[in-house]
């Protein structure tokens, strides 16, 4: 069994009238990386801040790499990383400087080895003597990236690191944090995009302050007891009218060349969908059964909360 | 050329909202976009996909009739962005990631101000409020400021100020960053009543997820058009290297094992599986079940996995000599 390094229980947090963490319990293990997912509003950047120890809780209890999670905030900060969409870089100072200077505010003496390893890692060395404020988005979130990891952070917790960031650098920072598991640093993460909560060992769908479920990105599919169908029709905007007829048929989603069905049996839907198009001499092109994505399950998830 | 038929929507020339002929746009000795041609049909979800940096926003100030090319010519609904660019301007609709909406003022009052600034009479700007609120779900919303809604609410009034002149065409530019699953999808479900109406709809986007809900993809790379099609079309085509999913014991021992192999051209942990682009499928099936018997580590599959847009899209801009064939 992997050593647990984050237990929290019962963690409340009210912001006056608003209660963003309702009576919390969570348990996060050496080497994962666990994605927090949910609708905006859900409480999930409290939650990470709570367990960064920026804020303190109304209620509950718990540890963070042993240390109390109450009475050794000092101790949590400086053995976690730390990086949010707000991560104040010092666009007036060099890659290099920038390192040294939270090297400096984290206490770490002996920085230069260290600064040299994170710049390799995130590929930012021929880059170092750059004003921030030159850098691309894509280099500034990887510099931020290696700013919170100056004092080797046995966890590091990231609040949608990846908003509004190109898909090629989106890549490259995907391809460093699995880099930081290999090197077995717990990633704690929350995104909007839930093709990235795929690449989580474990998904937690948090809605009003509390978590709905928590299990692997594949088993969390086991939710949806209804079945998806991809469906790609020859007229994609009539047969979309037409099956929002059909009453079997749950929901439906127009992507761009394709509809996305959730029904409760695709056996016995399938007829009825081919009687509803052929009798309008619409087409089907093809159709199968798909294994539900993350969204399907949000979706789900969200209706019954 | 054969690829060329990609980037021209199949619709007569007279049903294509945007046409655009051998633009190109020069900042001093910089080629921002370099001699490209594409249309967009009436009533299509057209998504123009680019790195930072490609050549995507000025095409769009051009388009939008703010920036003049350097060369070629645009039409777009109707008007040459040449000579026309006032025109152009009263005939399209714009919303960018940053929503302009005045936050001090209410849903209704932001209504009014942009039926304001598209030249709308009183009496258009009250017959098209009760439309743009039912169309967004804003109804019982009217009143309360535009600070107090959500990101979502937000989005969906900034979609209906942009289009309250009932343009032709709308420009998205990012419309969904960082907005949640759900309203993103409900988004998409209000972009597709537009289009149904017969407004054309050109998104930008960096998130390929989004792309899917569009009709049709362009691909823009330093500055010129290197794939098109739809999302299912840009899959088939556009083959990249095999992607094998792998599930096994001990998967960051793998991974590193993995790593050091030349036939291995990019890995990394997804979950608890490990994805690995390789140059064969069954060269490296082999080698994997090989190297992991040797060291008695239990595999429980190895299973090819269908590319995604994302995959599509780095495969196609880190091939340069790939998009100079085109």
């Amino acid at each position: 069994m992997p050593e647990v390094i984050i237990e929290v229980q019962g963690l409340k947090k009210s912001f006056g009238e608003v209660s963003a963490v309702r009576g919390l319990d969570l348990t996060i293990f050496q080497g994962e990386m666990f994605g927090i997912i949910g609708p905006d509003g859900a409480g999930k950047t409290t939650l990470i801040r709570l367990l960064c120890g920026v804020l303190e809780p109304d209620e509950g209890s718990g540890r963070i790499l042993g240390y109390d999670l109450i009475k050794e905030i000092k101790e949590i900060k400086s053995s976690i990383g730390y990086f949010s969409q707000r991560f104040s870089l010092y666009g007036d100072l060099t890659v290099d400087e920038n390192i040294e200077f939270f090297a400096e505010i984290h206490e770490v003496s002996d920085y230069q080895p260290r600064r040299e390893r994170l710049l390799e890692f995130t590929r930012l060395k021929p880059f170092r003597e750059r004003l921030a404020e030159k850098l691309s988005g894509g280099m500034r979130q990887k510099l931020a990236l290696a700013c919170s990891l100056v004092h080797t952070p046995k966890i590091i917790f990231l609040d949608e690191p990846t908003t509004g960031v190109d898909p090629v650098s989106r890549r490259d920072f995907w391809k460093i944090l699995s880099e930081l598991v290999q090197e077995g640093i717990a990633i704690v993460l929350t995104t909007p995009y839930l093709d990235e909560a795929e690449r989580c060992t474990r998904v937690g769908f948090m809605n009003q302050g509390k978590f709905m479920a928590i299990d692997s990105p594949r088993k969390i599919k086991n939710f949806i007891e209804d079945k998806v169908i991809e469906l790609v029709p020859d007229e994609i905007r009539r047969a979309y009218k037409l099956l929002k007829q059909v009453p079997e048929i749950k929901e439906l989603q127009a992507l761009g060349d394709k509809l996305n069905l959730l029904v409760k049996d695709e056996q016995e839907v399938m007829p009825r969908i081919y009687q509803s198009l052929e009798k309008e001499g619409l087409k089907i092109k093809s159709w199968r059964v798909i294994t539900p994505s993350l969204e399907n399950v949000f979706v789900a998830l969200q209706k019954i909360s | 050329m054969s690829h060329y038929k990609k980037f021209l929507s199949d619709k007569p020339m007279s049903e294509n909202v945007i046409i655009v002929n051998n633009l190109s746009k020069k900042f001093g000795s910089f080629t921002a976009v370099d001699n490209i041609s594409f249309s967009v049909a009436e009533g299509e979800i057209f998504g123009f996909l680019g790195a930072n940096g490609a050549g995507k926003s000025t095409t769009i100030r051009i388009l939008c009739g703010l920036l003049s090319p350097s060369s070629g010519s645009a039409v777009v609904a109707g008007y040459d962005v040449n000579h026309q660019a006032e025109l152009v301007k009263t005939r399209i609709g714009y919303m960018s990631q940053k929503f302009s909406l005045y936050e001090d003022l209410t849903v209704k009052e932001n209504i009014i101000f942009y039926g304001g600034i598209y030249g709308l009479s009183n009496a258009q700007i009250e017959e098209r409020m009760g439309w743009i609120v039912e169309m967004t779900g804003l109804s019982g919303s009217e009143n309360r400021l535009t600070r107090e809604l959500a990101v979502g609410w937000k989005q969906r009034l900034a979609l209906g100020c942009a289009v309250i002149h009932q343009p032709r065409i709308v420009f998205l530019d990012e419309p969904t960053s960082g907005v949640d699953p759900v309203f993103r999808k409900n988004f998409w479900e209000l972009i597709n009543q537009f289009s149904e109406q017969g407004t054309t709809i050109f998104v930008t986007t960096h998130y390929l997820d989004e792309a899917e809900y569009c009709n049709r993809l362009m691909l823009i790379h330093r500055g010129r058009i290197i794939a098109g099609g739809s999302p299912g079309e840009l899959k088939e085509i556009y083959i990249t290297n095999p992607i094998l999913e792998i599930e096994c014991d001990s998967a960051l021992e793998v991974l590193e094992i993995l790593q050091k192999e030349e036939w291995v051209i990019e890995s990394s942990i997804f979950g608890t599986y490990l994805h690995i682009m390789v140059r064969d499928e069954l060269e490296a099936k082999h080698k994997i079940k090989k190297i992991l018997s040797e060291k008695s580590i239990n595999l429980k599959r190895v299973d090819k996995i269908t590319p995604g847009l994302e995959d599509v899209f780095i495969s196609l801009i880190e091939k340069p000599e790939q998009s100079d064939r085109l």
